[in-house]
């Protein structure tokens, strides 16, 4: 009361202008996304095929996927993926952004190095399939050529880590890009300092560069691993989740589920769970690689 | 004085580099020896596409290790593209199977142009909104959007293929860009950090001044905001460009709404399981890549600078 023109100006509210610029997104939010996203969940609790009304039949989906065999091995595939790509995949990425800070500032290098990033997992998929191809392909007339044993790379055993390097060629640039940048964030000083107290590369490299870089590792972490568990793409255009179930990642599994079987329900069972397993992974990425985040505030 | 201090600290930083260059004979070869064979086995994949594309697919079998092209021909290029006859096709090992990557290169172009074209910019009004603008519930609005960014794509991709299939847009462009045209939650994720870090008082004065947000918007913040929206724009091409799961189960029905990345795939499983037409096969994989490789080879600086970015921001 005592201040009239302040109690207007607080009570003016730009609720009105600002709906014509944030309409269309909540549109394609609501449309697109929180409605589809509910109707996943609804339709995790029905039985559906595409050509009759879901039924609800409640927790069967879940029951059905407990006790199904294939859908956990679809668990252990994804997870033997998942670990070979991003163990592989991180510790290169880090080796080489690295080398990237210490050895050259060229922009040219790091565009080559991020090139295989730019082409679709399906093109990348082809060239490797092609060049590990067992009677034609270059790695294994190579080993002909030396007279070594040829090597079956998509074998019910090394399919899923051949997968797995393919990927990591195509990821490592761009993986190694982000923790490059991270890198470049951290002051020279700190390094002054550790060379002034004598400190050797790999301990500076332990005590100072890994701790500093946590919180942008953190961020890589949490992409790569939530894009990692999804595979699809390298997968479908080359063994299609074979020989038998070998391949059988979790996606491959909900798109066979629901286009191939038509049972959408319980491809929205399977989906839904993968979202659950993800969400608790990012969870825990955070809260484990972020906690304590002392070491310099960013 | 604060330029002063720059200036000494820059000076600082230029010792501190010099004196971690003087590095060992031994580690110099090591780093050095390392980086070029990073570099090799990062390019050498593309090379030999290259190669294999302008081989015949029937004769590569007599020298699978030659780093030149086996009996250099165009006919992979024709192939893919559609211009060959059957006859021709099967004389040099193709499959005789019916693709057409000039088509489906014009596909993957219009539905990227739109979709980056639309998504960024409505992205960018909603990024406005929950910066700039200032109401009641902002925050809690924009969270929605947070939530979006975490919840996986292929949880989505069942529901809204329903969607799409009751709206009858299933085997259309539409049908692929439409759930992408309003928005990306990453997108507005991007722009609302770039708004809320840079000095808009600009903006405050122009309101004062009575100008409409509609006009601020277009005027002052779109092009001061320029370099991070070519940035998103970049980004969200190469995304939508490589995408692979969505277009497939949309429009992998008919020729005419077959992207790129779905048409490599369907000749890839046309082609005889025994003998594969490498060569055809190389040769789409190839005209596919084409748009990317030029686009690293005159916009690389800005893509390697767009990735750096969103990984600190």
């Amino acid at each position: 009361m005592a201040n009239p023109v302040v109690a207007k100006r607080k009570r003016k509210s730009d609720f009105l202008t600002a709906l014509p610029f944030m309409g269309p997104a909540l549109i394609g939010l609501s449309v697109f996304v929180l409605i589809p996203g509910i109707r996943g969940i609804y339709l995790s609790f029905t039985e559906y095929n595409i050509f009759r009304a879901p039924k609800f039949i409640g927790l069967d989906n879940y029951t059905r996927m407990i006790a199904d065999p294939v859908f956990w091995n679809a668990l252990w595939v994804t997870l033997e993926y998942v670990i070979i790509n991003i163990g592989i995949q991180t510790v290169l990425a880090l080796f080489i952004a690295v080398l990237m800070q210490r050895y050259t500032r060229s922009t040219v290098i790091r565009g080559i190095i991020l090139l295989p990033y730019l082409f679709s997992n399906v093109i990348v998929a082809l060239v490797w399939y092609w060049l590990t191809d067992y009677n034609l392909g270059l790695i294994n007339s190579v080993l002909d050529f030396f007279s070594i044993d040829k090597f079956t790379f998509f074998s019910d055993v090394t399919a899923m880590p051949t997968i797995a390097l393919i990927n990591v060629w195509r990821h490592v640039g761009y993986t190694a890009l982000l923790i490059f940048a991270g890198l470049q964030a951290i002051p020279k000083d700190v390094y002054d300092a550790a060379a002034v107290d004598g400190a050797g590369e790999w301990r500076t490299f332990r005590s100072i560069t890994l701790p500093l870089l946590r919180p942008v590792l953190a961020f890589v972490m949490v992409i790569t691993v939530t894009g990692s568990f999804q595979i699809f793409d390298t997968i479908a255009v080359t063994t299609k989740g074979g020989p038998i179930h070998a391949t059988e990642t979790f996606s491959i599994l909900i798109s066979k589920t629901a286009w191939g079987n038509n049972e959408f329900g319980y491809a929205s069972a399977i989906s839904v769970a993968l979202m659950v397993m993800l969400s608790i992974i990012a969870f825990a990425q955070t809260k484990l690689l972020s906690a304590n985040q002392s070491d310099m505030d960013r | 004085m604060s330029d002063k201090i720059q200036t000494k600290r820059q000076s600082r930083n230029q010792e501190a580099s010099e004196s971690t260059i003087k590095r060992s004979l031994g580690s110099k070869i090591f780093g050095y020896g390392s980086l070029t064979i990073i570099v090799l086995v990062t390019l050498f994949p593309v090379y030999w596409m290259l190669r294999t594309a302008l081989s015949t697919s029937k004769t590569l079998f007599s020298d699978p290790t030659s780093l030149m092209p086996v009996n250099f021909t165009m006919g992979g290029f024709a192939r893919a593209l559609g211009l060959s006859t059957n006859a021709q096709a099967l004389a040099e090992g193709g499959s005789g199977a019916s693709v057409n990557f000039s088509l489906y290169f014009m596909n993957s172009v219009i539905v990227c142009v739109i979709l980056t074209v639309c998504q960024v910019a409505f992205s960018a009004a909603a990024a406005y909104a929950f910066s700039i603008l200032k109401f009641k519930g902002r925050d809690a609005i924009f969270f929605l959007f947070v939530i979006a960014l975490t919840v996986p794509g292929i949880f989505l991709v069942l529901p809204n293929f329903l969607l799409i299939r009751e709206l009858h847009l299933v085997n259309s462009l539409f049908g692929i860009m439409l759930p992408g045209l309003l928005m990306a939650p990453f997108a507005i994720f991007f722009l609302r950090q770039f708004f809320l870090g840079t000095n808009l008082s600009i903006v405050e004065a122009a309101v004062i001044d009575g100008a409409n947000h509609f006009r601020i918007f277009r005027q002052i913040v779109i092009p001061i905001a320029w370099p991070q929206i070519i940035t998103l724009a970049i980004l969200q091409f190469i995304g939508a460009w490589n995408d692979y799961l969505w277009p497939f189960y949309v429009g992998s029905g008919k020729p005419e709404s077959t992207v790129l990345t779905v048409g490599l795939g369907v000749f890839k499983s046309q082609t005889p399981q025994g003998s594969p037409d490498w060569s055809g096969l190389m040769a789409a994989a190839l005209i596919a890549a084409i748009p990317m490789i030029l686009l690293m080879i005159f916009a690389g600086k800005k893509i390697v600078g767009s990735i750096q970015a969103s990984a600190v921001k």
